[in-house]
């Protein structure tokens, strides 16, 4: 029999909770990933969190990390959406937690915990791919270190640039939005009290979203050209302009830790599956973080495809088969399509002046929140618990 | 375990056997509704084995330790999923070729299997005996029922299991399973089944009591012509499957 069930190749967030899911359900998985664990884990790295939908957060109990997770976290218990030239917002609260914040670096500690403990995962890192063969009956790959791993299937979690991806010659659509993610922790004086604001600005949506404690995070999307010298400019400068676009509610603000900055763009694969090959996650498909669905779309990919895996396991079938890749596809491609163009379209319909636009987005926003059957609509899209296709068992409730 | 080879056979032998396997084992090929079947039948079997064995599905070979024989086991798509599920599989048939096959298509996946061409009766005389015995889709095929049944007995110990699964003898099937399946949708070839040797429950069950085997369930498999899908039911006036024991 192949050395392992499934390899995945790139242990992040999405890569390493299929690897926790698949392994505690007896799928034996080997995960490799390019950087080494210490630098992975340090915290100087990565001051990034993550807006964690509900239908996300559950995939993460399941995977045995949510445990760990939940003492650092920040629950998100109401969202507030605002247009800048309108006093008229739309309200998601009253309804319980719609989300939490998770920091990066948390999920990764817990990921690695979790995947110690767990018989059937193998994790090598650091260390890459060097070759990959992908024929009827298995898949063959060679790392930089020689060894030699078979496979019934490869899953790509390697992120936007996946090699894995390239390897298999899938090619991708790409448009850039000529605009950054400005990415910036603020500590503020008053309480959040759980409260993301996201603003729409004519350079790009703006959002606040709620840490522990009193901090917030800044997801600051703005015209690229603005970005280079807003970053460089005094800082009493650029605080000056995070803090009238925060608004008052928080008080006075101070960033924390600089500011990181990112490229937006959209890009999705050719193809999400191939022979004994799947794609999951930034690898298969990566949006404009507007609606905040990055990583939980990803993570939609990774709770569909553990399911077929899994399903396949207790039926002792080949985890590799045409069956199961043609089924993921089928299952996560016109999910993937129609959040790509509702976020792309969201980005149009707001980053702009036109006046018509501009009136009919303000009309919008109003009746959206009085009319209480689409507002639920959009609000259990939100919490990531209702697909628009079918959603995988693993994030019911 | 054991992976047989069919290093015995000749290069031509090979290459048939081969374009057999692949037969065999396409999904949308002339074995479809074997496949369309399939999952159920592994699902019924996985699921009585693991709550009769104490095992747990969520591990990576649930049924590490326990050895399974596949009676008319053909081209091994029930014997090679098994055999991932962790059994020590041998799986028997009749025809010579279906054992070409099925060693073709197991040396190829990686799984390993024993296939021998044998009968029931042969592997008793050799006093083999085994933790669980299937025999699915095949006694509606056997020359003597009461024969075939004591050969089961002999072969699954005391404590063991035996899931059995064929055509019940209804008009229905007569209908059915002989004249639509060979006639009009050809799923089977013709001639393929003598409706007058399909077996009801009750007969099924009686002759297994005889041969000491004690039948625990008995469920239906119907199949939904709207969705081309198979469910387990509880109408058992066509295809059925069941799950005995042997007393300890």
């Amino acid at each position: 029999m192949p050395s392992t069930d499934v390899l995945i190749v790139g242990c992040g967030l999405v890569g390493g909770t299929l690897a926790c899911l698949l392994a505690s359900h007896g799928v034996r998985v080997v995960v490799i990933d390019a950087s080494p664990p210490p630098e992975r884990l340090d915290p100087a790295l990565d001051g990034r969190w993550s807006a964690l939908a509900e239908g996300s957060r559950i995939l993460l109990d399941r995977a045995g990390l949510w445990p760990a997770l939940e003492p650092s976290s920040q629950a998100i218990t109401d969202i507030r959406v605002c247009d800048a030239f309108s006093p008229l917002v739309l309200d998601f609260g009253g309804i319980g937690a719609l989300g939490h914040m998770v920091e990066n670096r948390s999920v990764r500690v817990a990921l690695a915990d979790r995947l110690a403990t767990l018989a059937a995962a193998t994790v090598r890192a650091p260390a890459r791919l060097s070759t990959l063969e992908r024929g009827p009956y298995r898949v063959t790959a060679t790392l930089d270190d020689g060894e030699r791993v078979d496979a019934a299937l490869v899953v790509g979690a390697d992120g936007r640039g996946s090699q894995v991806r390239a390897l298999a010659g899938i090619g991708t659509r790409a448009r850039a939005y000529d605009q950054t993610a400005i990415v910036q922790t603020i500590a503020h004086e008053e309480s959040h009290d759980g409260l993301a604001v996201e603003l729409f600005l004519p350079g790009g949506p703006f959002a606040t979203l709620p840490l522990p404690g009193n901090h917030s995070l800044i997801v600051w999307s703005e015209r690229a050209a603005l970005v280079p010298g807003l970053l460089a400019a005094d800082p009493a400068v650029y605080q000056a302009e995070l803090a009238q676009r925060v608004g008052e509610f928080l008080g006075d603000i101070t960033p924390v830790g600089r500011p990181q900055a990112f490229p937006l763009a959209l890009h999705l694969a050719h193809r999400l599956a191939d022979t004994r090959l799947a794609l999951v996650g930034d690898a298969g498909h990566g949006m404009h973080p507007v609606a905040g669905q990055g990583f939980n779309f990803g993570l939609r990919d990774v709770a569909a495809l553990a399911e077929l895996l899994i399903d396949a396991h207790r039926l002792g079938q080949d985890p590799g088969a045409p069956a199961l890749t043609e089924a993921y596809s089928a299952w996560r491609r016109p999910d993937t399509a129609l959040m790509l163009a509702l976020t792309d379209g969201l980005v149009r319909l707001f980053s702009n002046t036109h006046p018509v636009l501009t009136r009919a987005r303000r009309l919008g926003l109003a009746s959206v929140n009085r009319l209480a059957p689409l507002k639920d609509l959009l609000t259990t899209h939100a919490r990531g618990t209702q697909a628009l296709g079918r959603l995988p068992r693993l994030m019911r409730p | 375990m054991t992976s047989s080879s069919p290093s015995t056979a000749s290069p031509a032998e090979l290459a048939k056997f081969s374009a057999m396997a692949d037969a065999w084992w396409d999904p949308e090929g002339k074995f479809k509704p074997l496949h369309k079947f399939n999952p159920l039948r592994i699902a019924y079997i996985s699921d009585h084995m693991a709550a009769h064995f104490g095992r747990s599905l969520d591990v990576e070979r649930p049924f590490e330790g326990l050895r399974l024989l596949d009676i008319g086991c053909g081209g091994g798509l029930v014997s090679e999923p098994l055999a991932r599920l962790g059994f020590e599989v041998i799986g028997i048939d009749a025809a010579e070729r279906n054992i070409g096959t099925a060693r073709v298509h197991a040396e190829r996946s990686g799984v390993p299997v024993t296939y021998r061409q044998a009968t029931p009766e042969d592997l008793v005389r050799e006093g083999q005996v085994f933790d669980a015995v299937l025999t699915l889709e095949v006694v509606e095929h056997v020359a003597d029922v009461d024969l075939f049944l004591e050969s089961i007995g002999t072969l699954v110990r005391p404590g063991g299991a035996v899931v059995a699964a064929t055509l019940n003898r209804t008009l229905k099937s007569l209908a059915l399973a002989k004249y639509a399946a060979e006639y009009v949708l050809r799923w089977l070839p013709r001639g393929t089944h003598d409706w007058r040797k399909f077996m009801k429950p009750s007969e099924l069950t009686t002759g297994l009591r005889r041969a000491g085997l004690e039948t625990r369930d008995v469920a239906g498999m119907t199949w939904n012509p709207l969705l081309d899908e198979w469910s387990k039911t509880q109408d058992v006036s066509m295809n059925y499957i069941l799950f005995a024991v042997r007393a300890a």
